[in-house]
């Protein structure tokens, strides 16, 4: 174990309650990440996924409960958890470049009046190629197309070096190749021991990425290795709307509170 | 110095200082905000007036960037409050400070070194007898020492947090989670356009800041997919700004402070149309080539 | 004439002056108020400042070009530069990559550069009777005339069909434009249309606000508005009601002090309006917040002490067991201090009785504890089964739903549940005696 890591678990949320404008859009969200896995996060729209992903990386505030990363808090061990927004939540019309991008990984461990240096954009190279975009650096990436984008929001996320890898659709509105291409990346990443949790849309492809499969629909409706949780009956709970008394339940706090 | 080389450097120091800072406005798609916090320095700097009775500079500064700062936040607390849409909170809070800003100038006009005319064209024209007297000694147009003052914070500013400046204006989410304040550094750009906006006021008046905040940056946006070129490149356009705007002003015999927004406003015109040709040149380049 | 005077005069609307100006500045008010509202809602506030702005050169021109200070030219050119305006900003858009608020930024304080040298020209060049157009910057509601006040009237009143005659166009293009397009609503020549009509609304308004605070008669009144209702009908009403509020103090300030722009008075009455609204409004009004917190901070508290006695009364089998204040904050682990106000308003609602200084629960009271501590063990038994969480944490959220939990939601979770007998932590949950099956 590194330095930081109070024990072996790479995320652990605790009874996590989180709302959106007062009301509450997860509702005691209890689990483990498993070590070294390719997890996916599955739910209907709304159903609280990237506010899951945002509230384990203290972008929101939780109404009750906490998150532990390895053992500590987000703010102490924010190295090793690496983030892959949504794509829309930036704007690609910023005048920058792809190497410009993946160099702004390293921001947080430079010091406040430091600049990127030498060591840091040789770090983004390597990242750029590992995502077959190497030769793109010094495109602007008002020219990218959406699966470059993506992958270009991957090498950034690689160049953190974290264990942990937090990725918010990272296929929505990618080209089937790149769809395959970052697969593989994310596997391989998997193999060297690192944590993936993954928002998806995408239920055909579930059982062919994902090593364990987590269910979210305001609450955890299943948490498990893909094969026992990726049921027609927990995916029919997830997505059938059923716990219409909690999301009422929900409406009425967040009008009290 | 000849009065009319006097006028011409306020003149750019102000464009040039408010369209490097305005650049980030724009960038951030905040360019409104930057009409806001120009027009709502307005009650900040006649009540620096009243208080310190005299035109003393720092207070003025002080009086003036805390109201733009008091503008940004109340605007976020009332859109927060989720009452009003964001936008709409924007424009009832500044046009409210504005306004009470407007009725302390025409009540207390004569206590106060302001007029309706300054408060909207400035007065860059006296710049020459506006003199800086510490002690006796005539440093020259006082004018000149704050623009330049000012503009000099806003290089160093921006080159000392050109990489904070950068991702929290590109990709904010990504900022905070690798535990950069960037609600700090909203706040501190917000200061910096406040100050600009209250050092520029007295020369160029309110609502033509405006024009030097957003058209520089605006326009060099259109020119380059390179953050630093862009930045130097609001330089240069406000400088052609100035320039254009006090020879323009005097062939028109007008308001100088108008005519370098009329100026900007054929500089932006122009770098939108080659801009909207060259993407239509791409695209039928793309097409053939495809 | 002192202050009391002159306000009589004003209010007595004696004088045509008077009359005139009031006049003038109620019209101002509303067609601006109602136009607002849908401004507002298409979240395009800040056009308004941008077309106000871009008027000002219209009105140099028009001064220009006819010679003349006749209302009409002027209003006339200065729709046109605010129309122009908006197409600008639209082509802005449209052709680059420069966002919504940089185009407009862009667009005001240009046009608004040119009407400054325009009109700084006319001054220069001596024509001396331009000296009537400086009131177009911050409004001088004094010097609306009677034939300014007809143009007004004929303009707001075709402002005001036109708003009602196209009502549920303009409705669902603010709310849903792709699926208005979708019913065939031609969406663009509404849009164009509604343009139109904001522009008409921005410039009749220029006269008593000015071009440079216009912009606050276009948000305000529809944000104040809002406030107090969710209905567009009611909206788009009250918005013209608190513009032409606001026009009338305005013309009031002007008549005691003729030589103050009136522009900033009007818009100070609109911002307190807005102001009192978002405090005061019934149900999303802060105040009103404010007021739901603290009553369901008590109904808590008073939930809390029925539960606790009822739990006491369950575990022990006695009833009539009495607790004085500080005997009860000891025992159940409550401040003695919060109990206070808590104890007398349970006594006045009956829930608890006052024997011999001690309190106990009435036969009511002892329905209401069972039935918040049976909300509490529903909660728990549900959310044990349907999220599947363990024992030890359900207490904390039931906790905070048995005070939330409505009858009708009581009755459903009973339902789905099949009436549990027991909570996840083996508790027994009581149920009113008499649904006990016989």
């Amino acid at each position: 174990m590194k330095p930081g890591m109070k024990n072996e678990t790479p995320v652990e949320v605790h009874d996590l309650t989180v709302a959106y404008h007062r009301k509450p859009v997860l509702w005691d969200i209890d689990f483990a990440l498993p070590e070294g896995r390719l997890i996916g996060l599955l739910g209907p729209n709304g159903a609280g996924k990237s506010t899951l992903i945002k509230a384990i990386m203290g972008l929101l505030p939780p109404l009750s409960g906490y998150v532990r990363v390895y053992g500590e808090t987000f703010e102490k061990n924010r190295e090793l958890v690496g983030y892959v927004p949504q794509r829309e939540s930036v704007d690609w019309d910023f005048p920058v470049n792809v190497l410009d991008v993946v160099t702004m990984g390293r921001y947080g461990r430079l010091p406040l009046l430091a600049r990127p240096g030498k060591k840091e954009k040789e770090l983004a190279m390597r990242s750029l190629a590992k995502v077959g975009m190497a030769e793109l650096a010094g495109r602007q990436i008002s020219q990218l197309s959406g699966g470059q984008q993506q992958r270009v929001f991957l090498a950034r996320a690689l160049a953190q070096e974290a264990r942990i890898y937090l990725m918010d659709e990272p296929f929505a509105g990618v080209d089937a190749a790149t769809e395959k291409a970052i697969v593989v990346i994310l596997k391989e990443l998997r193999d060297r021991g690192n944590t993936v949790f993954v928002v998806h849309h995408d239920l055909q492809t579930v059982r062919e990425y994902f090593d364990w499969v987590m269910l979210l629909n305001l609450r955890l409706v299943k948490f498990g290795p893909t094969a026992e949780a990726f049921t027609s009956e927990n995916i029919q709970n997830a997505y059938g709307g059923q716990l219409i008394i909690l999301s009422e339940a929900a409406e009425k706090l967040g009008q009290h509170r | 110095m000849s009065p009319d080389l006097i006028v011409i450097l306020t003149a750019v120091l102000a464009a040039c200082g408010c369209g490097l800072i305005g650049s980030f406005l724009v960038l951030r798609k905040n360019a409104m905000l930057g009409d806001a916090i120009s027009h709502a320095v307005l009650p900040g700097l006649v009540l620096a007036f009243l208080v310190t009775a005299g035109r003393n500079v720092v207070p003025m500064l002080i009086g003036a960037t805390v109201m733009g700062l008091l503008t940004a936040w109340l605007t976020e607390a009332l859109s927060g409050t989720r009452r009003v849409y964001a936008d709409a909170a924007l424009g009832v809070v500044f046009t409210l400070l504005f306004a009470v800003g407007v009725i302390l100038v025409s009540l207390y006009a004569d206590q106060v070194d302001l007029d309706q005319d300054c408060v909207l064209y400035g007065e860059i024209a006296y710049t020459p007898w506006n003199s800086l007297v510490i002690g006796g000694v005539n440093y020259g147009p006082r004018p000149l020492w704050v623009l330049g003052g000012v503009f000099l914070a806003n290089v160093l500013f921006i080159t000392l947090f050109y990489k904070q400046l950068k991702i929290c204006s590109f990709d904010p989410q990504l900022a905070r989670s690798l535990g950069i304040n960037e609600r700090l550094w909203h706040y501190l750009l917000m200061g910096m356009v406040a100050l600009s906006v209250v050092a520029a006021f007295e020369s160029v008046g309110a609502i033509l800041v405006v024009a030097m905040l957003i058209i520089p940056g605006a326009t060099a946006f259109l020119l380059t997919h390179r953050l630093f070129t862009m930045l130097g490149l609001s330089l240069l356009i406000g400088a052609v700004c100035a320039l254009g705007g006090f020879y323009g002003a005097s062939w028109l015999d007008a308001s100088i402070s108008g005519t370098m927004t009329v100026v900007g406003g054929i500089v932006f015109g122009l770098a939108l149309a080659y801009n909207a040709m060259r993407r239509h040149l791409a695209q039928r380049l793309a097409l053939r080539t495809g | 004439m002192d202050f009391w005077d002159l306000t009589l005069r004003f209010f007595a609307l004696g004088d045509v002056n008077v009359r005139n100006v009031v006049a003038g500045s109620m019209l101002l008010g509303c067609s601006a108020g109602c136009l607002s509202t849908f401004v507002y809602l298409q979240r395009q506030s800040l056009i308004g400042d941008a077309l106000a702005h871009a008027a000002l050169p219209g009105v140099g021109l028009a001064f220009l070009v006819a010679g003349s200070r006749e209302l009409g030219f002027l209003l006339a050119g200065a729709a046109l530069t605010a129309w122009l305006a908006a197409l600008v900003v639209n082509l802005i858009v449209r052709t680059s990559a420069i966002k919504l608020d940089a185009a407009l930024g862009i667009v005001l304080s240009v046009f608004f550069g040119a009407g400054v040298v325009i009109l700084t020209h006319i001054q220069k060049s001596g024509a001396g009777n331009q000296a009537g157009l400086d009131r177009f910057l911050f409004g001088q509601a004094a010097a609306i005339s009677g034939r300014d006040v007809r143009l007004l009237l004929v303009v707001t009143g075709l402002l005001l069909l036109a708003v009602a005659a196209g009502f549920s166009r303009f409705k669902i293009l603010s709310f849903d434009r792709g699926f208005a397009q979708t019913l065939g609503v031609p969406v663009g020549r509404w849009q164009f249309l509604l343009t139109t009509m904001v522009v008409a609304a921005v410039v009749i308004g220029l006269q008593a606000v000015g071009v440079v605070l216009m912009a606050a008669m276009m948000i305000t009144p529809a944000a104040s508005a809002r406030q107090w209702t969710d209905r567009l009908w009611l909206m788009t009403l009250l918005a013209s009601l608190f513009g032409m509020i606001a026009g009338l103090i305005g013309a009031y300030v002007s008549f005691l002090a003729p030589r103050l722009p009136t522009g900033p008075w009007i818009v100070v009455v609109v911002s307190l309006i807005f102001g009192v609204s978002v405090l005061l409004a019934p149900r999303r009004g802060l105040l009103s917040r404010m007021v739901g917190f603290i009553r369901q901070r008590r109904a808590t508290m008073q939930d809390h002490i029925l539960k606790a006695l009822y739990r006491a009364g369950m575990a022990s089998g006695v009833w009539d067991r009495g607790y004085d204040r500080v005997g009860m904050a000891t025992a159940f682990g409550f401040l003695p201090g919060d109990l206070r106000p808590a104890l007398g308003r349970l006594r006045r609602r009956g829930y608890l009785e006052l024997v011999n200084g001690a309190y106990r629960l009435s036969a009511e009271g002892r329905e209401e504890g069972a039935r918040v501590l049976r909300l509490h063990r529903l909660w728990e038994v549900y959310l044990s089964r349907y999220l599947e969480l363990p024992a030890d944490h359900v207490h904390r959220d039931a906790h905070e739903m048995e005070h939330i939990l409505t009858p009708e939601m009581e009755a459903r979770l009973e339902e789905l549940l099949e009436r549990p007998e027991f909570d996840p932590h083996a508790q027994k949950i009581p149920y009113p005696e008499r649904r006990e099956p016989a």
